[in-house]
């Protein structure tokens, strides 16, 4: 068992920014959820707890014909229980997904900000949307290979889980995580969650569950919200993507910023924006070297 | 709970919440944990991952308990007596039992008097006239000695054993497919699982809620439960029992202090007129031992009784009157919820308090209670909200202009701004705080109950009246007699030596010499000279099982596994060395507190120590409608009943006036079995209150089965509306292939699934369920049966 | 340099009034808006028992307002007690929004009364309202009340008023519900238990 210190927050990256010296990289456990959907009942806990929390902005919902809250994620919504019914071997199944922000160690999002200090990456493994800094862009949006960031026309500004920074700093898990009541949501250390992760496969595989993996996908570098996956061959109904990577939508990006120019755009954009095109998007460490 | 009682002598959950975590087998049927009692259910997953144990669900609906379930069964609604009865059969016929256990704790081996038989479904006794058995000819053959004949062998053929293989002989696997409608082969292979626990080294568990208990056979069904777990020798042991998953935080302490039709706190028994006298009333409920050594606790019901009247009417309460046993009304007959409303809708009653309970979508047949209700002269009610209950005359459909009932409506403090304790499924009752104040211009329940009776008594020293020396007379000693604080009624409770005035520890200090006072002798030992036990905040758990004796209080006398003596053989060793309930060291039982006498040896008394056989039930008097439980139809079923037709439903539920005629008479007009229940994101109704709740789960819906949908052109959310004899509800259809078609008795059936969180007064608003549900009850509960009726369904 | 999170903070309360994007790319302002201190942090706890289903988990209200006298005190936020052997900390949706409930501004305030045949309640007074139920209580049972049945067996009961509720309050409440009410001889007597 590691040992879990508080959280200094240092930080590891930050959007359209230089990255922070490599000597602070060592600071600090880096945190990790592990979501063990064999153990999920889909009760909406951890949305719950999530919106309570962060105080999130109620929004009027109706049934569309699902057990689902919301047909989607939004600025107000960052956790959404997703609900899919299939067949596994002649039987129903009901698959059931946490879909949050997995606080990838490559955040696409990040790399493909323009903004300075709108997306910060701590070296404990959150990666964090500053609202102040977010020119509205949504270039995050399209940066990231989950499909998480959401964009609010009221304020111009996009969000998503912070992994309940206040908390975490504090020395304390986030609200999902504490509040989930089948104990399908861990929180520890990385490395101890890829080590729970692992041994809950090994269950899993045990129980004839052949399938089971741990979803920690190495195209971003892993995630900070890991999933272990009973059907880890239907990953589709999951919609969880097989080989996600990152920085390749945020390189693309590139080109329809300089396009955008500073004609529609506010001024904090275009100032943004200028920086932006100095220093470059950021690109995960490995197309660095 | 009756067939708890019946069965093993509590009407109550036997084991606890975090003993399920000690499980190898979870049958979760008539519930839906995950979505009811999610953090309770967590310990069926800890028994998964950690014990490899496997959880099963058998219901009607694929569930988000079926979700994370090793199997899933789908039944028809109010088929489950006859599943159980497949595997009781299949545990008789392939000697599955855990057979020392079933010869040393169960009256298998009694032998029954000649007189019992049972035929075309009808035990012995029937009397048509009266629709009631007489239950004397269901009786033990009594020996020269006065107690009962048994037969260690159990080869006798009118053993219980043997009469119970011949009983159940009849539920194959054939006829157990014909009436729930799944195929024999998946019956079958659920079987394998459920039936596995028959062994010393094993353990299964049953989990059920009001899936059971609402039902017109409710009580049979957890009889026929109560018969397998005891077969598979689960009762008594950590890991095993039949837990009964109550569904608001406090129904258990509610029921325990007997806001209760026909009962007194701590199960003692409402008197009724043919009990002329205190004497009589005692004899009543004080059994004979029907076998020479048992403990048979309920001989003291006469020290429980006094200490009560003690409790309530204090000096007044002496020999010369009885112990004011005449100040207690005797009811006339049956005066449970139905017949309450049964009464208000013949116009026979004046007034109605509902307190913490919204009576208009809680109840069956919500047109005719609104007759019922607009009827009455008078309605009070008293919540935190005001609801469906209080605005009766503001219904859909309903001319206010034309309910002549006033209605009084007092708003009561919340939870959190009060103190006391809640008692939960497990039986623990555990205080709690009180986090704000009440708010000014909202009062406590403790000062509405008590300015109530104030003013009452005031009014009857003015002007006198009808007979109230009860109320003159009731013991009022509070510091604040407008107001008694929680803590003064909690010691109440507890009791007193009233020759020392110190609280007492145990029930076994209660006197019926008028020595004592107990307001409920199960809770004496919540609130000692020690303090408030049921504040106890200890996390210790050195055995590993979960029991947590320093943690709040556990009746009876902090036990955490009722009848766990009978988790150790004759020896008094435990039958699983890795969980052992009690031990017996030669001297005294280590462990669980025991429920037994801490001295008394393995082989001093029975182990079920409330019962007169010394031993729990596989065969009892103590119910009116069979000492076996058998399948009946629902009162309204799509079927006959194929094991004896001219005997389909229940023989012994009362008919109240006007519920025949409200019945489907054929399924062409009502061809899809219809139920209903709660989701995880609302608890019944007060939740319609909760912003992030009802964002969670906005609307009404309707789950229809993705065929039916198809063959009735209902598209994936559409509107559709669904209807029986007794009213409609409209909603989006949530289309799914978590039901599947049934082939019940030949003929396909499709189910419908109905929530009943919504109403006129929520934030969002929606169809009532219980427009649907049919005005009838349990034989012995007058449970009502809202989990099984027929409906007919069209796209809007 | 390191730069922790409080640093960030600090850097944003001095800048309060706000500069523009930095050019180097550290702005530090927003981090301010984006992050607060643990709102919890000095908030007074209490540990109570969620009110819903009957697993019991224990939970922790966490209030705002030292109770002190010119102080009401509110519920800023719930959450699972870890030290309850039930629930371990944690809760379910219902119980994760237990503080939407406790301070749910649709709580009432005041007594109502409906008159025969009106489709409005009016607000009354408590002294109205106590005083018109034990009134309407008392003519029920006097009317109704039996001393012997037709049988001439002491019955002592009283037929005309029913009584249901509640499964939902305390174990002492619930007592002094069946204390009271058993002594003034009501019969009609139920909970939710039944349904």
């Amino acid at each position: 068992m590691a040992q879990l210190p508080a959280s200094g927050l240092a930080i590891r990256r930050m959007s359209a920014s230089s990255t922070p010296a490599p000597g602070i990289r060592s600071e600090g456990p880096e945190y990790a959820k592990l979501v063990d959907i064999s153990r999920c009942i889909g009760c909406k806990g951890c949305e719950i707890a999530c919106k309570e929390w962060n105080e999130l902005g109620i929004e009027p919902t109706e049934n569309f014909g699902s057990f689902q809250s919301h047909r989607d994620l939004s600025a107000d919504t960052w956790l959404l229980m997703r609900f899919t019914e299939v067949e596994v071997g002649g039987d129903v199944a009901w698959f059931i997904k946490k879909d949050a922000c997995l606080h990838c160690a490559e955040p696409g999002c990040l790399f493909a900000c323009p903004a300075p200090g709108a997306i910060v990456q701590y070296e404990n493994g959150i990666v964090d949307f500053n609202q102040a800094n977010c020119i509205g862009c949504q270039l995050c949006v399209s940066g990231c290979p989950f499909d998480i960031p959401r964009f609010n026309p009221a304020t111009r500004k996009v969000y998503k889980c912070n992994m309940c920074i206040d908390r975490v700093e504090a020395g304390l898990e986030p609200a999902c995580a504490k509040t989930c009541p089948t104990n399908a949501i861990s929180w520890g250390t990385k490395e101890d969650m890829v080590a729970l992760g692992e041994r809950k496969v090994e269950g899993l595989r045990a129980r004839g569950l052949a399938n089971a993996v741990l979803y920690d996908p190495p195209g971003v570098g892993g995630t900070h919200m890991m999933y272990v996956v009973p059907h880890g061959d239907q990953l589709d109904q999951y919609d969880l993507p097989a080989d996600p990577t990152a920085g390749a939508g945020a390189l693309a990006m590139l080109g329809t910023v300089r396009k955008l120019g500073a004609s529609a755009l506010g001024l904090g954009l275009l100032a943004a924006g200028l920086h932006y095109l100095g220093f470059g998007p950021q690109v995960p460490e490995e197309d660095a070297k | 709970m009756a067939s708890l009682a019946a069965s093993f002598g509590r009407g109550a959950m036997t084991n606890h919440w975090k003993d399920i975590k000690n499980a190898d087998v979870v049958l979760v049927m008539g519930a839906n944990p995950a979505e009811n009692h999610p953090c309770g259910f967590k310990w069926a997953l800890e028994a998964r991952d950690n014990r490899g144990a496997q959880i099963v669900t058998v219901d009607p609906r694929y569930t988000r308990t079926s979700a994370v379930a090793d199997r899933h069964l789908q039944i028809r609604p109010g088929s489950d007596i006859a599943v159980l009865g497949g595997w009781i059969r299949k545990i008789l016929e392939e000697r599955l039992y855990h057979e020392d256990y079933v010869r040393l704790h169960t009256n298998a081996s009694f032998i029954v008097a000649d007189d019992f038989s049972f035929e075309d479904g009808l035990f012995a006794g029937f009397d048509e006239a009266t629709s009631t058995y007489d239950r004397s000819q269901w009786r033990y053959e009594m020996g020269g000695d006065g107690f009962v004949r048994r037969d260690p062998t159990m080869e006798n053929p009118r053993c219980v054993l043997q009469l119970l293989r011949m009983h159940y002989s009849r539920y194959t696997p054939d006829v157990v497919a014909s009436i729930a409608g799944c195929s024999a082969a998946d019956f079958e292979r659920m079987s394998e699982i459920v039936c596995s626990t028959g062994t010393a080294e094993r353990v299964g568990t049953i989990m059920y809620a009001v899936g059971w208990t609402m039902h017109t056979v409710g009580t049979q069904i957890i009889r026929a439960a109560a018969i397998m777990q005891l077969l598979l020798g689960n009762i008594g042991r950590p890991g095993g029992g039949i837990n009964a998953l109550r569904g608001h935080a406090n129904v258990q302490g509610a029921t325990d202090h007997a806001i209760v039709a026909g009962s007194l706190p701590g199960y003692l028994t409402m008197p009724t007129p043919a009990q002329a006298s205190f004497a009589a009333h005692v004899a009543a409920y004080t059994p004979r031992p029907l076998v020479e050594r048992t403990v048979n606790y309920w001989t003291n019901y006469s020290r429980f009784m006094v200490s009560l009247m003690k409790s309530w009417f204090g000096e007044s309460a002496t020999p010369a009157n009885d112990y004011a046993y005449h100040y207690i009304g005797k009811p006339g007959g049956d005066a449970t919820w139905l017949s309450m409303w049964d009464e208000a809708h013949q116009g026979r009653m004046r007034g109605f308090v509902a307190l913490g309970f919204n009576t208009l979508l809680a109840g069956p047949d919500v047109k005719r209670l609104v007759t019922a209700m607009s009827n009455l002269e008078w309605k009070v009610v008293i919540d935190p909200f005001l609801h469906e209950a209080a605005e009766f005359w503001n219904a859909p459909g309903v001319d206010a202009s034309q309910v002549q009932t006033e209605v009084l409506y007092l708003p009561a403090a919340h939870w959190i701004e009060r103190g006391g304790s809640f008692t939960n499924s497990g039986r623990w009752a555990q205080w709690k705080e009180a986090a704000i104040d009440v708010p000014k211009d909202v009062r406590s329940d403790t000062w509405i109950l008590s300015e109530l009776f104030w003013r009452v008594k005031e009014l009857y020293a003015e002007e006198g009246g009808a007979w109230h020396e009860p109320i003159n007379n009731l013991r009022w000693d509070y510091a604040n007699p407008r107001e008694p604080t929680l803590e003064e009624l909690a010691r109440e409770i507890n009791g007193y030596d009233l020759t020392t005035g110190r609280l007492l520890n145990s029930f076994a200090e209660l006197r019926d010499d008028g020595t004592t006072s107990s307001g409920n002798w199960i809770y004496t030992g919540s609130w000692t000279e020690q303090g408030n036990m049921m504040a106890r905040r200890g996390t210790e758990d050195p055995s590993g099982l979960g029991f947590h004796h320093g943690w709040a209080f556990a009746w009876p006398l902090n036990r955490r596994v009722l009848y766990n003596r009978a988790s150790a053989d004759a020896d008094g060793e435990p039958w699983d060395q890795t969980r052992a309930g009690i031990r017996w060291t030669g001297s005294r039982w280590t462990g669980d507190v025991p429920d037994f006498g801490a001295t008394t040896p393995p082989d001093g008394a029975g182990a079920f120590i409330m019962t007169e056989e010394g031993v729990a039930r596989l065969f009892t008097t103590g119910l009116v409608d069979g000492p076996f439980a058998e399948h009946y139809e629902p009162a309204e079923s799509p079927t006959v009943n194929i094991l004896h037709e001219r005997v389909s439903v229940n023989p012994t539920v009362r008919w109240y006036d006007g519920v025949r005629e409200s019945l489907a008479q054929n399924t062409e007009d009502y061809p899809y079995a219809a139920t209903v229940y709660r989701v995880v994101e609302r608890e019944h109704f007060v939740t319609s209150h909760v912003p992030l709740l009802v964002e969670a789960m906005p609307d009404f819906f309707l789950e229809i089965p993705e065929g039916l949908a198809i063959e009735k052109g209902v598209p994936n959310g559409s509107r559709v509306r669904v209807w029986s004899p007794r009213g409609e509800v409209e909603g989006v259809a949530i289309v799914t292939k978590r039901i599947r078609p049934l082939t019940v008795n030949g003929r396909t059936l499709w189910t419908i699934g109905i929530p009943v969180h919504w109403g006129f007064k929520g934030i969002t608003t929606g169809s009532m369920a219980n427009s649907l549900t049919p005005f009838i009850g349990d034989a012995n509960t007058r449970c009502p049966e809202f989990k099984a009726f027929l409906v007919n369904m069209e796209p809007v | 340099m390191t730069i922790s999170r409080r640093d960030l903070l600090k850097g944003t309360a001095l800048a309060a009034g706000g500069t523009f994007v930095s050019a180097l790319g550290f702005d530090l302002q927003p981090a301010y808006a984006q992050s607060r201190e643990l709102k919890i942090s000095g908030a007074r706890e209490y540990k109570t028992v969620c009110p819903y289903c009957a697993v019991g988990c224990g939970t922790i209200a966490y209030v705002h307002g030292s109770g002190g006298l010119n102080t009401t005190r509110s519920v800023i936020h719930v959450e699972g007690d870890p030290d309850s052997p039930i629930n371990g900390g944690t809760l379910c949706p219902k119980g994760a929004a237990q503080m939407q409930l406790a301070m749910s501004p649709r709580l009432e305030h005041s007594p109502k009364y409906r008159a025969p045949g009106s489709s409005e309640w009016e607000d009354v007074d408590w002294e109205w309202a106590m005083s018109w139920f034990a009134r309407k209580y008392k003519d029920a049972r006097d009317a109704t009340f039996v001393e012997r049945d037709a049988q001439g067996r002491t019955v002592n009961r009283c037929e005309g008023i029913g009584w249901v509720g509640s499964a939902t309050v305390t174990n002492e409440d619930a007592y002094l519900i069946t204390k009271t009410q058993r002594a003034m001889g009501i019969v009609y007597m139920d909970h939710q238990a039944r349904i």
